[in-house]
């Protein structure tokens, strides 16, 4: 069941648009933001159900776009850009900095929850490269020692 | 910022560290005077036609004259209402950060292009479709919104006008095709982003059926100095026959990566040596993709062609985005290649089958290059692929631009293709 403050909240996306589907892409980020970061089985019946879609239509969506989290994710996702700015500035060699850190790859969350490790297509951020953003926040210029520090910032 | 800003219209109002005017600093620096004009001494046909004279070309890649595509859409009483006007602000090309510059740097001079856009169309809805990864542009874009709300730019009866004009944010859930025009449309419906059939062209039945325009950020950003300073005037900011400025950028191992308001028609040779400062200390050019991921390789040889939509297409490649992305000689050009095709296979929506298989099967065939895998058989099948998914055999634009840098990368870079199949290695690892 969608909770009063899911559908506050899905109701405000629903004002600005004239059908219900339309607001279903917003709906699934603010389930998927109440509930641990990722949208259960259970998440998408409530949401299908409250803008009357098909479960199937509805995930037939919701696994389309790279940003809805059809499985666990950690608490924090680092999404580094793999793009060819960043591949050409050393997109490798942070990738396998974080790996040597953190022990994931690409696709995967630390034991303790902690992060998972998301590759994403240019973050438009070029002239700064290599880039990752965690959850909502941008690092630029990166270089190994950065990581370092930037992961600490974390808990 | 610039004394008079003349010259340099999209960032006069932008600082150094992007902080934002806010409306009041706005309006101070002759913000909002084109929505004043427009809305009190032109019609809507009158904003099309001046638009349309002044050559403004859709800053989104393809380089449509705008004023002519707002032609196409239904005017007068008895038109489908409402109609819509929506920002193209997904900016998912691969090494392209400029509309991020001006939605971060001078948010109001979007919302301002907007209003004057949805009045020459009659919008009375607009949407500013934003890419996930833009929190900070959102959030100034919101902020600037609401403003504009306070002053009676947005909202009903604007300045006293009649006309109506309500915008708001949409956030993408991300995916290289809600930038495709047709595909954004269906993003915005709550569906796959897959394209749609055309005719019917949007701006007869786009969003919900209704009459839709859907517009790059910076072309937006342009249409109210137009308003203010005339068609001519915009035409003579140009070196050539593309009207205006254009946001030039640079990545790759350059001194100064960045992007700059150049005059239209600057040449790659100036953007890289005199603004990005010339290449790295040890890193020489070997070639460049003028305009994001999906444009074909330029070299030296065309360093002095002026970066212009009609002037690149003569030497076979595309301004596209205009920013450029630089192949310097210590980065394998095959692996380079192998990380473009990877993204455009990994962003095929799926919808057709050449793009759906061929995409990835040029990914596998150039990893395998690279691995030292290669036989020369595959350089034939990887130009074969440049023939099957270009132009013609699908159903939009993601594949003839996928295999644009292939194409040109194979006839530019074949040395270093056999070298890695005769040594079975790449040569730079
Ligand atoms: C796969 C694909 C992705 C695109 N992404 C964008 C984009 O992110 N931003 C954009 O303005 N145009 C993008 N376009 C171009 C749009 O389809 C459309 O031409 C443009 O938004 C029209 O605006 P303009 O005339 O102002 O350039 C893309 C096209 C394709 C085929
Ligand atoms: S060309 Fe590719 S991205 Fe475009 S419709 Fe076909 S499968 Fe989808």
């Amino acid at each position: 069941m969608l909770s009063q403050e899911e559908k506050a909240e899905i109701d405000k996306e629903l004002s600005h648009v004239p059908t219900k589907q339309a607001a279903c892409l917003g709906a699934l980020k603010i389930v998927q933001a109440h509930r641990d970061g990722w949208v259960t089985d259970e998440g998408l019946l409530d949401v299908a159900e409250y803008l009357d879609m098909s479960p199937d239509e509805l995930d037939s969506v919701a696994t389309f776009y790279n940003l809805i989290f059809r499985r666990p994710v950690g608490r924090h996702k680092i999404f580094i850009c793999d793009s060819v700015s960043c591949w050409i500035t050393g997109y490798k060699e942070i990738l396998e900095h974080l790996h040597k850190q953190l022990g994931i790859r690409p696709g995967e969350t630390t034991p303790d929850n902690k992060f998972t490790l998301l590759p994403i297509p240019c973050l438009g951020i070029c002239d700064h490269a290599p880039a990752f953003i965690i959850d909502e926040t941008t690092y630029v210029d990166l270089t190994p020692d950065k990581v370092e520090d930037i992961l600490k910032e974390y808990d | 910022m610039t004394d008079t800003g003349m010259e340099t219209p999209l960032t006069k109002n932008i600082r150094d560290d992007r902080t934002p005017m806010t409306i009041d600093e706005y309006e101070r620096a002759g913000g909002y005077q084109a929505v004043r004009k427009a809305l009190s001494d032109m019609s809507p046909k009158d904003v099309q036609s001046l638009v349309k004279e002044a050559n403004l070309k859709g800053r989104g890649g393809a380089g449509f004259n705008t004023g002519m595509k707002w032609g196409f859409v239904p005017m007068g009483d008895d038109a489908p209402q409402p109609k819509y006007l929506v920002a193209n602000a997904d900016e998912m090309e691969p090494g392209t950060f400029k509309d991020r510059l001006l939605m971060e740097g001078d948010p109001h001079s979007l919302i301002e292009g907007m209003i004057c856009a949805a009045y020459a169309i009659g919008a009375s809805v607009s949407y500013i479709f934003i890419r996930w990864a833009y929190h900070l542009s959102a959030g100034r874009l919101r902020k600037a919104i609401a403003e504009a709300y306070e002053k009676g730019y947005l909202g009903k009866n604007i300045l006293g006008s009649g006309f109506n004009l309500d915008m708001y944010v949409h956030v993408s859930a991300g995916r290289y095709m809600c930038g495709e025009e047709t595909g954004l449309l269906n993003a915005m419906e709550g569906k796959r982003a897959t394209p749609r059939a055309k005719p019917p062209f949007p701006q007869a039945s786009g969003l919900w059926g209704k009459p839709t325009i859907v517009q790059n950020v910076e072309t937006l950003c342009n249409v109210q100095h137009i308003i203010n300073n005339g068609a001519d005037w915009f035409r003579g900011l140009s070196k050539t026959d593309d009207g205006g400025t254009k946001i030039y950028g640079v990545s790759g191992r350059v001194n100064r990566p960045g992007a700059w308001e150049l005059p239209m028609g600057t040449t790659a040779r100036e953007i890289i040596e005199e603004h990005a400062g010339g290449m790295k200390d040890g890193y020489r050019f070997r070639g460049m993709l003028p305009g994001g991921a999906s444009t074909d390789f330029m070299i030296d040889e065309h360093l002095d062609v002026p970066m212009d939509y009609g002037e690149i297409m003569k030497i076979g490649s595309r301004l596209g985005t205009g920013t450029i992305i630089i192949l310097d000689d210590r980065t394998c050009p095959v692996g380079m290649l192998e990380n473009l095709e990877h993204f455009f296979a990994q962003e095929s929506c799926g919808w057709c089958t050449p793009c759906r298989d061929g995409l990835p099967w040029t990914e596998k065939l150039l990893h395998a290059i690279e691995e030292g895998e290669g036989e020369p058989a595959d350089l034939d099948r990887l130009e074969a692929h440049c023939t099957w998914l270009g132009p013609g055999n699908t159903f939009c634009a993601l594949a003839p631009g996928a295999v644009e840098p292939l194409q040109s990368g194979l006839k530019y870079f074949r040395d270093d293709f056999e070298r890695h199949i005769k040594d079975k290695k790449c040569p730079w690892r």
